[in-house]
């Protein structure tokens, strides 16, 4: 614990300390803002839930690429500079190099979910919304957000390079993606899986408001399957 | 402390080394040497518990490194080829983390951080950005990070590498006075950086141990066991030869340039320089120059390529 506690410690430092972080942050929140503007706010009368429905999913998609940019570095620029060989010469695990990385990375996150409250906020100024319903919208965008770091981290160890680890990281959250649609043209049985594993339809009830415990069993699953992937790629490099 | 047995490691298909074995005592100074791509840092990667060996055996203070890598990562200082830097901390915070990712305790951070940091002359930059600092400084924090936790063991690849003159200078100063506190694997690819700190030698070619020994050592395997350059005043170095072709145990005496090779048996420089003066030469400078280290390696690496061309031209000539 005290071992995570210090590598998340380091890794939130760096964020604080390089632009990289504040750059990805502030070009995803102008995407936030425009799309808010463009498909939340209505030109024609709607309710304000609805309003608020609408903000929580641009904000999933965009909540999706700012974590695969933010995790890019997480692994990969360990290999690229050569200071993962600290790491893997200190009396640490590699399962507490992965979580320290990761805990580091969701803290960091979390600075960009505060710089988009005040859209919820206007929301609620100029309409009536419930507390409530904001709060599980945030829940969901975690999870999402949780979830796509976690891939992100998977894909940071795969390579050195941290644009490769984008593009890979990347192509894992649009395949996720992409499951949905992918089950409107399939049968079923087939159509119940690839659904399932689509993260879109897991976040849909956060978005209105609503918890469900297979939901959030989902986002955590796949969060704890793809950390155990990264871990287990730090080990196997140990061996090549 | 450290005992190798059989150590093999493959990336892929390609032997990076085949089956070294060697002992190292508690408390000794060893040079690791060898050209780039003979093995050095790979054998060094897997000591530092960073790469798992393929084959064999590597115990480190009777810890092994397959089963108890924990142990031995606490006991151990490793530097790799490229110091393993954090650029946007300082150089008291990024050693503050070293010494806690290392184990130190709480309440020792501060003092052990301190201690290396004089130790290795950064204490002034203690609040300067990495990034910012020059390859020198750099290779010393490196240096400092491998030392924080006070291992029993420091393992430094090329600690020397890319330094200047001056900085050479310092580094060997400083890995002398680490002796005898710790035990210390060092390794570099230009002899003359690590001559005259270590206590013995490994010489690694293409993955194999090819020598072993003190300086000494290394150069008795050669059958040479002391050569002698001396220069004279003036220009009575054609006179000089005759004279010290007379002296005892005088096998050869050769003159290149300014400068004469006397070579022979037996520690000679102060017959030679006895008789040089009866014969009313003033001498410049003697210097034993068989034992300098670039010969002894350029010599090793030599035969082991000329036995390689041997033995593919025997392959060769069979099919």
């Amino acid at each position: 614990m005290k071992n995570i506690a210090l590598i998340a410690r380091r890794e939130l430092q760096s964020y604080l300390r390089t632009m990289s972080g504040y750059i990805i942050i502030a070009v995803v929140l102008f995407a936030v803002g425009l799309a808010f503007n463009g498909f939340a706010v209505p030109g024609t009368a709607k309710k304000s839930s609805e309003v608020l429905a609408d903000f929580f999913t641009c904000s999933s998609v965009l909540t999706m690429v700012c974590a695969v940019f933010l995790s890019m570095r997480l692994i990969a620029e360990e290999r690229q500079t050569g200071t993962v060989a600290l790491l893997y010469s200190s009396p640490i695990h590699d399962y507490e190099i992965v979580l320290g990385k990761f805990v580091a990375s969701f803290l960091f996150l979390c600075v960009f979910f505060l710089s988009t409250a005040y859209m919820p906020a206007l929301v609620a100024v100029y309409g009536k919304v419930s507390i409530g319903h904001i709060l599980t919208g945030y829940f969901g965008l975690m999870l999402v957000g949780a979830t796509s770091l976690a891939i992100g981290t998977f894909g940071s160890a795969l390579v050195r390079s941290q644009v490769l680890a984008a593009v890979l990281s990347g192509m894992m959250c649009l395949a996720l993606t992409i499951a949905w649609l992918l089950g409107k043209v399939t049968d079923r049985p087939l159509t119940d899986i690839v659904v399932g594993l689509a993260w879109w339809g897991h976040f849909d009830p956060f978005r209105t408001g609503l918890i469900h415990l297979k939901h959030v069993a989902y986002f955590v699953l796949v969060t704890f399957l793809s950390l155990f992937a990264a871990t287990r790629v730090l080990e196997a490099r140990r061996w090549s | 402390m450290i005992q190798v047995e059989g150590l093999t490691k493959y990336y892929g298909e390609r032997a990076a080394i085949r089956d070294l074995s060697f002992t190292i005592e508690k408390g000794e100074v060893i040079g690791f040497l060898g050209l780039n791509g003979a093995g050095k840092s790979t054998t060094l990667k897997v000591l530092g518990c960073v790469l798992l060996p393929t084959s064999g055996r590597v115990t480190i203070d009777g810890f092994d490194v397959t089963r108890d890598p924990h142990e031995i990562r606490k006991r151990i200082g490793f530097l790799p080829d490229t110091p393993p830097l954090y650029d946007e901390m300082t150089v008291g915070g990024y050693l503050e983390f070293v010494a806690e990712l290392r184990g130190v305790s709480g309440s020792a951070v501060a003092s052990r951080v301190a201690e290396v940091m004089k130790k290795t002359s950064l204490t002034d930059r203690k609040d300067e950005l990495i990034g910012g600092l020059s390859h020198g400084f750099r290779q010393r924090v490196g240096v400092a990070q491998a030392m924080v936790h006070n291992p029993k063991l420091l393992i430094l690849d090329e600690p020397t590498g890319g330094l200047d003159p001056v900085q050479i200078v310092e580094m060997r100063e400083l890995i002398r006075q680490l002796k005898g506190e710790h035990t210390v694997l060092v390794s570099s690819h230009i002899l003359g950086e690590i001559s005259q700190i270590c206590d013995r030698y490994l010489v690694i070619q293409q993955g194999e141990i090819i020598a072993r020994g003190t300086e000494t050592d290394l150069s008795g395997m050669l059958g040479n066991a002391s050569a002698v350059e001396l220069q004279v005043e003036g220009d009575a170095a054609k006179k000089a030869i005759d004279v010290l072709k007379a002296v005892a145990g005088v096998t050869d005496v050769t003159l290149t340039d300014a400068t004469l090779r006397v070579v022979g048996s037996g520690e000679l420089r102060p017959a030679l320089v006895k008789a040089l003066v009866a014969a009313d030469i003033g001498v410049l400078k003697s210097d034993k120059a068989a034992a300098r280290l670039e010969n002894i390696f350029l010599k090793l690496t030599e035969n082991e390529k000329t036995d390689q061309q041997r033995a593919a031209g025997a392959t060769e000539a069979k099919s």
